[in-house]
C-alpha cells in the first residue's frame, strides 16, 4: 500500500505543474470534479454509482439554472457534465448551457463550450440552429484560436441545411495566411463534400489550389479529398497521376523538411495516402500504371525494414503494386515483401502478411504455395484474429478439391466461437460466403451434413440483431444469386436457398415487393434441370411465403399449372401433395394464418407423433362403422392374400408396343463374324475413349492441388494420393467397356423368322415382303441397322439409305451419325449404319424416318417408317466398384424412392432373384449384394463413348423391395423406375 | 476515416470517448462496453487489430488498439485507413499526452478530460487525420495554453492542490492508477509487438 501512495504522490508534480500552467480555476483535485471522481472511485457497485451520479446531475442542474453562476463556474460544470455523459448518464438539461457557454464565454470558456457541444449534440439536434451565428462570428474572428475552434466544430457535426450559411466564410479560409487555418478549412470542406457533395461542387478548383499549396501540411490535408474523389471516379482525375507521382517521389527522396520525418522516415502517413491514391488511379489502366512503376519501385527500395511505420508503407506499396496494371518485376519484389511479412515473428506483420496474401491470391493463387507451412501454423494460432484471417485466405483459394477440408476447418472454428455473438456474425458471413462458393463448386459432392450444419447455424440462436443480419445477408445474397443464371447451381444448394428464402424472406419484405422472391422461386420450378426433390423444397418455401396478395396469386398460378396438364406427367406424389397444399392454403387466408402463424417462426414445434389429437375423430369414425386402421405392412399382406389390384401408385398404363424390342433382345445374342464397317467404327470409338480418358487425366494434372484431405500437400508426389470425389467421378464412366464383340450379320440369306418378318413389314410398308429391319445392340452404342434384302425375282440391290431422319418425341432421341453406305459384296445388301442415342431419358421414344431409294431403273421412291424404342435399349451395365459407387451416389442430385414387388423363386433369395431379373431385362450391373441390400448401376447412352449413370439402391423391406434411384439426369430415375416395375411384373 | 476514439482503463471505465459519427447515447455506451469486452480478453502477445464486424456498423470497420499499463487506447477506423499507420498514430497521441502532462497517467486523463480532447482535436479533425507530427501538435496546444494563461493569470494555488491530493482518500485509486508504467520513455519507444 505504501508504495502505491508513494506512486500517487510522485504524480503530484505533474498535476501541479499542469495546474500552475492552466491556472487556478482549472480542474484541481479540490474542485467539484475532483470530489465527484473521488466519490466514484470509492464506490463498489454500479447501483451506488448511479445514485451518486444522479445526485451530481441534480446539483449540476441546480447550478446551471442559477442566475448567479458565472461563465467560469459554468465551464467547470460543463466538464463535470462531460464526465457524467461519458459514463453514460444523460445530462440533456446542460446542452443549452453548453451552447450558451460557446456563445458568450471568453476564448477559454468558449473552448469548453464548443467541446461540450461537439460531445453532446449531433447534426440532427435542433439546438445547433442556435450555434450557427456563433460559429459564423468565430470564423470571422481575428483570433486564430477562435477560428480553429469554429472550424473544428464545423467538421465534427454540422447539419446539411446549414452548410450554405457558412460555406463562403470557410471557403475564404482556404487563402488564409496561416497554414493551420488553411488545413482545417480544407478538412472542413472535405466534410461538407461528404455530407452534401453538390454544395461544394463549385470549389473543386480550389481543392486543386490546396493540392499545390506551398505548405506540405495543407497539401496533405487536400489528399483526403482527392482520395475520396478519385475513389469515386478515377477517370476524371487521371491527369493528376503525374502530380501525385512527383509528390511521392519528392517525399520518398527526402525533399520535405526534417520536421515531417517520423522516426527518420519522411512523412510516412503522407506516403501511405499517396500510394492509396496511385492504386485507385492505376487500377486497370496500363498507361497510368506505367507512370508510377519507377516511384513504386523506389518506395519499396527506400522503405527498409527498420521501423513499424516502414512496414505500413511497404504494405501499402504491395497493395498498390497488386492493384495497378501488373509489372512482373515489381510483382516479384512485392511477393518477396509479402513473404517477409508472413514469416515475420511480429504478430502484427504476420496478420498484415496474411491480409496481403488474401488480397493477392485472388490474382495468383500460386503465391500462397510457398507459405503453406506458415498458413497451417496460423490456422492453429492462439490469436483468433489470425485464425480468422487465415480462414479468409483459405476461403479465397477454395477450389473443388479443397472445399471439404476448408469447410471442415471453418466449421471447427465456428464451433469454437459459438458463444461469442460479436464474432459469430463475421464467422457466419465467412461461412456464408464460403457456402455459396462451396455449394456452387462442390455442390452435390458434399456430405449432406454440411448444408445441414449451415442451416442449423442460421436457424439457431435467439432473435437478436446479429442473427437477423446474418439471415438477411443470406437472403439477399441468395436472391441476387437466383436473379442470375441458376442452371449451374447444384441441387443441394438450390434446396438450401429455397429453405432460407422461405424462412427468412420476411426480413427483407419491407424493402422489396413481396412477389419478387416468389417469382424467383416460381422460375426455379419451371426449369427443367431442377430435380424433384428440389422442387418440393421450393414448393415448401412458397407455402411459407404466400402472405401478400401478389404472392398468393403467383402461388395459385404455380399450383394450377402443377396440378393440371403441364406437370401431370410428373410421377412424384410428394410434389403433387405439396402443390395441393399450397393451392388450398393460398385460397383460404384464415386457414393459412392458423397453419403458418407469422409470429410462430421462432417457436420450435412439438411433434405429437402418436397423433393423439385425432383420437376423437378416430373413435367417432369407428363408432360409425369404419374399419380399424391397418398399417401399410398389414395392408400389403392383405393385398397379397387377396390378390387384389395393385396399389402401386403408378400403374403400368403407358401404351408401349414392345414387339420390336423383344426381337432386338433375341438378336443380341447372335453373333456374326462379318460386317467390317461396324468393327472399324467401333475400333474408332474405342480409341476415342482412351483418348478422352487421357485428356481427363491431363486436365487433372493441371489443376493445382494445394490442399488434400489431411490439410495441405507438401510435396508433389502426394498429390496423386488425394483423390476427391469430383475428380474421381468420371473415371468409372470412362473405364474401358467390355470389348465390342456382338455384331450382327445382315441377313446372310437366312430366312428371317416370322416375328421379324412381321415387324419388318410394319416398318417398310410398301417396300416389299422380303424387307426386314434389325436393331443391333452393341456395348457402347445402339446401331440401327436397316437391311434391305433382295427380292426373289430381282437381282438388283437397292441402294437404300436414310436420306433424312426426322425426330419426334421432343428431341429426346437423336441420330449421331450415319456411316457411308456400304455394299457388302456377295450378300447383295446395302448397309447403312446410324448411331442412335437418347438425348433425354424417357420411357419410350418413337424413331421415325424416311427412307428414299432408287432402283437402278426407275423413279426415286420413298418410304416412311417408324420404330418405337424403349429406354432399355439405351441402357448399359455400368461396371463400378462399391467404393466408386458410394462416391457417385453422393454426387447425384436427382433421386426417387419407390417400393417394388419382389420376385420370388424357389432356389434363390428374393433379393438376388429380383436383381437378377432386373439385370437380365434391363442390362443393369449388380455391383454388390450385402445382406438385405443390393446396389445396382447402369448408364444411359447419351453420346459417343460414355453415358449418364443411374444408380439403384435396393433394400428388402418386408415383402417389397425399397428402391432408391439416383442420377445426375433429371428424368432418368423416373423412366428407369417405370421399366423396373414393368420388368418385375412381367416376371 | 476514423469513426471513434476510445480510451478506457483495465476495468472498462471510460476515460475518453470521441465519436466522429453520430450514434445514439445508448449505442455509444454499448460500443464502449463491447469494445472493452473484445479488447480486454485478448492476450498481450496477439496482434493489435480486431475486426469487430458488428461494432460501429459493418465489417468494413476495424479496431486498432494499444494497451499501455492501465489504459487501452482504441481507434475504430474504416477500410480507408492504414492499420499500421493508425497504430503509430496512437503512439504519437500517447507520446504527445506524455509530453503535455509530463509522464502522463490515468489521473491526468480523468482530471483533464477537456485538455485531452483539445490535444486530440489537433491530431484528428472530424475523423480525418490532421496532424501526425508530435512537435506540431504540441506547438498548437501550447499556443492555446498561452492564451489561457494570459486570460486566467497565474493565480494558481499549488499548495492548496498538494494538500487536496494528500487529503484525498482514494481507496480504489491505486488499482486503477499505475503511474510508473504508463509513462512512455521517449526516445526508447517500447517496440511494438
Amino acid at each position: 500500500m505504501s508504495d502505491v501512495v508513494e506512486k500517487t504522490l510522485s504524480a503530484l508534480p505533474s498535476l501541479l505543474s499542469l495546474d500552475s500552467q492552466a491556472g487556478a480555476g482549472k480542474l484541481s483535485p479540490s474542485s467539484k470534479l475532483g470530489n465527484l471522481i473521488k466519490g466514484i472511485t470509492e464506490l463498489t457497485s454500479k447501483h451506488e454509482e448511479e445514485k451518486l451520479i444522479k445526485k451530481e446531475l441534480e446539483s449540476i442542474k441546480e447550478q446551471v439554472a442559477s442566475p448567479n453562476t458565472t461563465m467560469r463556474q459554468m465551464k467547470e460544470i460543463m466538464v463535470r457534465a462531460i464526465y457524467c455523459e461519458m459514463l453514460g448518464y444523460q445530462a440533456s438539461f446542460s446542452y443549452i448551457h453548453a451552447i450558451k457557454l460557446a456563445q458568450q464565454g471568453s476564448v477559454l470558456e468558449k473552448r469548453v463550450g464548443y467541446l461540450a457541444v461537439s460531445l453532446f449534440l449531433n447534426e440532427t439536434d435542433e439546438f445547433l440552429l442556435l450555434l450557427v451565428n456563433t460559429v459564423l462570428k468565430d470564423l470571422q474572428s481575428t483570433n486564430l484560436i477562435e477560428v480553429c475552434m469554429a472550424l473544428t466544430v464545423v467538421s465534427q457535426m454540422f447539419p446539411k441545411d446549414m452548410i450554405p450559411a457558412i460555406l463562403p466564410v470557410v471557403e475564404e479560409k482556404l487563402t488564409h495566411p496561416k497554414e493551420i487555418i488553411r488545413r482545417k478549412a480544407v478538412l472542413a470542406l472535405y466534410k461538407f463534400y461528404l455530407i452534401a457533395p453538390n454544395q461544394v461542387q463549385h470549389i473543386h478548383s480550389k481543392f486543386r489550389k490546396a493540392l499545390c499549396d506551398k505548405d506540405p501540411g495543407v497539401m496533405t490535408a487536400s489528399l483526403h479529398i482527392y482520395l475520396q474523389l478519385i475513389k469515386e471516379n478515377p477517370e476524371s482525375y487521371k491527369d493528376l497521376t503525374g502530380s501525385m507521382v512527383t509528390i511521392l517521389r519528392q517525399v520518398v527522396g527526402g525533399k520535405l523538411p526534417l520536421d515531417f520525418n517520423y522516426h527518420s522516415v519522411p512523412a510516412p502517413w503522407l506516403q501511405i495516402q499517396l500510394l492509396r491514391i496511385l492504386a485507385y488511379l492505376g487500377k486497370e489502366d496500363q498507361g497510368t500504371s506505367e507512370m508510377m512503376y519507377d516511384v513504386l519501385e523506389e518506395s519499396l527500395r527506400r522503405a527498409e525494414m527498420n521501423h513499424n511505420i516502414t512496414y505500413a508503407i511497404l504494405f501499402e506499396c504491395v497493395k498498390t503494386i497488386y492493384t495497378v496494371h501488373p509489372k512482373s518485376q515489381l510483382l516479384e519484389k512485392a511477393a518477396e515483401c509479402i513473404g517477409n511479412f508472413v514469416l515475420s515473428p511480429k504478430i502484427n506483420l504476420k496478420y498484415l502478411g496474411l491480409k496481403a496474401l488474401t488480397y493477392v491470391v485472388q490474382q495468383d493463387a500460386n503465391l500462397a504455395l510457398p507459405h503453406q507451412m506458415t498458413i497451417i501454423e496460423c490456422l492453429d494460432h492462439s490469436d483468433v484474429i489470425i485464425k480468422r484471417e487465415t480462414l479468409e485466405l483459405l476461403f479465397r483459394i477454395t477450389n473443388a478439391q479443397n472445399v471439404t477440408v476448408i469447410v471442415e476447418k471453418m466449421l471447427e472454428f465456428l464451433r469454437l466461437t459459438c458463444d461469442d455473438y460479436s464474432t459469430i456474425d463475421l464467422v457466419g458471413k465467412v461461412a456464408e460466403l464460403t457456402m455459396n462458393s462451396v455449394f456452387s463448386l462442390g455442390g452435390d459432392v458434399m456430405q449432406p451434413d454440411i448444408p445441414n450444419n449451415f442451416l442449423r447455424l442460421l436457424a439457431e440462436g435467439v432473435d437478436n440483431v446479429e442473427d437477423r443480419q446474418l439471415r438477411l445477408f443470406a437472403v439477399d445474397s441468395y436472391v441476387s444469386l437466383l436473379q442470375g443464371v441458376t442452371a449451374k447451381l447444384p441441387q443441394r444448394f438450390l434446396q438450401v436457398i429455397s429453405w432460407v428464402l422461405g424462412e427468412y424472406s420476411y426480413l427483407r419484405e419491407e424493402e422489396s415487393d413481396p412477389g419478387s422472391v416468389m417469382r424467383l422461386l416460381a422460375r426455379l420450378l419451371d426449369q427443367r434441370h431442377t430435380s424433384t426433390e428440389t422442387r418440393s423444397w421450393v414448393l415448401g418455401a412458397m407455402t411459407k411465403l404466400c402472405s401478400s396478395p401478389v404472392s398468393v396469386a403467383l402461388a395459385r398460378d404455380v399450383c394450377e399449372r402443377y396440378l393440371s396438364s403441364l406437370y401431370s406427367g410428373s410421377l412424384n406424389t410428394v410434389l403433387r401433395q405439396k402443390a395441393q397444399e399450397l393451392m388450398i392454403l393460398s385460397q383460404d387466408t384464415k386457414l393459412r394464418a392458423r397453419v403458418l402463424p407469422a409470429e410462430g417462426r421462432l417457436e420450435s414445434l412439438e411433434v405429437d407423433s402418436s397423433l393423439s389429437f385425432l383420437d376423437g375423430y378416430v373413435s367417432e369414425a369407428l363408432a360409425a362403422g369404419a374399419a380399424p386402421y391397418k398399417s401399410p405392412h398389414q395392408r400389403q399382406e392383405d393385398l397379397v392374400q387377396e390378390k387384389a389390384l395393385s396399389l402401386e401408385p403408378y400403374g403400368l398404363s403407358l401404351p408401349v408396343s414392345l414387339s420390336s424390342c423383344s426381337i432386338t433382345d433375341r438378336l443380341t445374342d447372335r453373333r456374326s463374324p462379318t460386317l467390317l464397317s461396324m468393327s472399324s467404327g467401333l475400333s474408332g470409338n474405342s480409341t476415342e475413349l482412351s483418348h478422352q480418358e487421357g485428356s481427363t487425366t491431363l486436365k487433372l494434372e493441371g489443376v493445382k492441388r494445394v490442399w488434400g484431405k489431411d490439410g495441405y500437400l507438401a510435396q508433389q508426389q502426394s498429390a496423386g494420393e488425394t483423390p476427391t470425389p469430383l475428380v474421381e467421378l468420371p473415371n468409372p464412366l470412362l473405364s474401358p467397356q467390355s470389348p465390342p464383340s456382338q455384331t450382327q450379320k445382315p441377313s446372310s440369306g437366312l430366312e428371317p423368322d416370322q416375328e421379324k418378318r412381321q415387324l419388318a413389314s410394319s416398318l417398310f410398308v410398301g417396300l416389299g415382303s422380303h424387307n426386314s429391319v434389325c436393331l443391333v445392340r452393341l456395348p457402347s452404342t445402339v446401331w440401327l441397322f436397316i437391311k434391305h434384302c433382295q427380292s426373289a425375282n430381282q437381282s438388283h440391290v437397292f441402294k437404300a439409305l436414310f436420306k433424312r431422319f426426322y425426330i419426334n418425341s421432343c428431341q429426346s432421341i437423336s441420330c449421331i451419325s450415319g456411316s457411308p453406305l456400304k455394299e457388302v459384296k456377295g450378300h447383295s445388301v446395302s448397309v447403312c449404319l446410324h448411331t442412335v442415342v437418347m438425348k433425354r431419358a424417357s420411357v419410350q421414344v418413337e424413331l421415325a424416318g424416311l427412307l428414299s431409294y432408287q432402283r437402278p431403273l426407275g423413279q426415286p421412291q420413298a418410304a416412311q417408317f417408324s420404330l418405337s424404342l424403349s429406354l432399355k435399349h439405351f441402357l448399359r451395365p455400368l461396371t463400378v466398384s462399391t467404393g466408386d459407387y458410394g462416391k457417385m451416389w453422393l454426387s447425384f442430385s436427382h433421386d426417387l424412392k419407390q417400393n417394388l414387388r419382389l420376385v420370388t423363386t424357389e432356389h434363390q433369395e428374393p433379393l438376388t432373384a429380383t436383381l437378377d431379373a432386373l439385370k437380365g431385362k434391363l442390362h443393369l450391373h449388380v455391383v454388390d449384394i450385402i445382406g438385405s441390400e443390393g446396389i445396382v448401376a447402369c448408364r444411359l447412352l447419351q453420346g459417343p463413348g460414355q453415358g449418364q449413370p443411374c444408380l439403384l439402391h435396393c433394400r428388402v423391406n418386408a415383402d417389397s423391395l425399397a428402391v432408391w434411384l439416383r442420377s445426375p439426369v433429371p428424368e432418368l430415375p423416373d423412366s428407369l423406375l417405370y421399366h423396373c416395375q414393368k420388368a418385375l411384373t412381367e416376371t | 476515416m476514423i469513426k471513434a476514439i476510445l480510451i478506457f482503463n483495465n476495468h472498462g471505465k471510460p476515460r475518453l470517448s470521441k465519436f466522429y459519427e453520430h450514434y445514439s447515447e445508448d449505442t455509444e455506451q454499448q460500443i464502449i462496453r463491447e469494445t472493452f469486452h473484445l479488447v480486454s480478453k485478448r492476450d498481450e502477445n496477439v496482434c493489435n487489430f480486431l475486426e469487430g464486424g458488428m461494432l460501429i456498423g459493418g465489417s468494413e470497420n476495424k479496431l486498432i488498439y494499444r494497451h499501455y499499463a492501465t489504459l487501452y487506447f482504441v481507434f475504430c477506423v474504416d477500410s480507408s485507413e492504414s492499420g499500421l499507420g493508425i497504430l503509430d498514430l496512437i503512439q504519437v497521441f500517447v507520446e504527445t499526452l506524455d509530453k503535455c502532462f509530463e509522464n502522463v497517467c490515468e489521473l491526468d486523463l480523468i482530471f483533464h478530460v477537456d485538455k485531452v480532447h483539445n490535444i486530440l482535436a489537433e491530431m484528428v479533425m472530424g475523423g480525418m487525420v490532421l496532424e501526425t507530427n508530435m512537435n506540431e501538435i504540441i506547438t498548437q496546444v501550447d499556443a492555446q495554453n498561452k492564451m489561457e494563461k494570459s486570460e486566467a493569470g497565474i493565480a494558481g494555488a499549488p499548495a492548496r492542490a498538494v494538500s487536496a491530493v494528500k487529503n484525498m482518500n482514494l481507496p480504489e485509486m491505486p488499482r486503477n492508477i499505475n503511474i510508473g508504467d504508463i509513462s512512455i520513455k521517449v526516445p526508447n519507444l517500447p517496440s511494438f509487438k
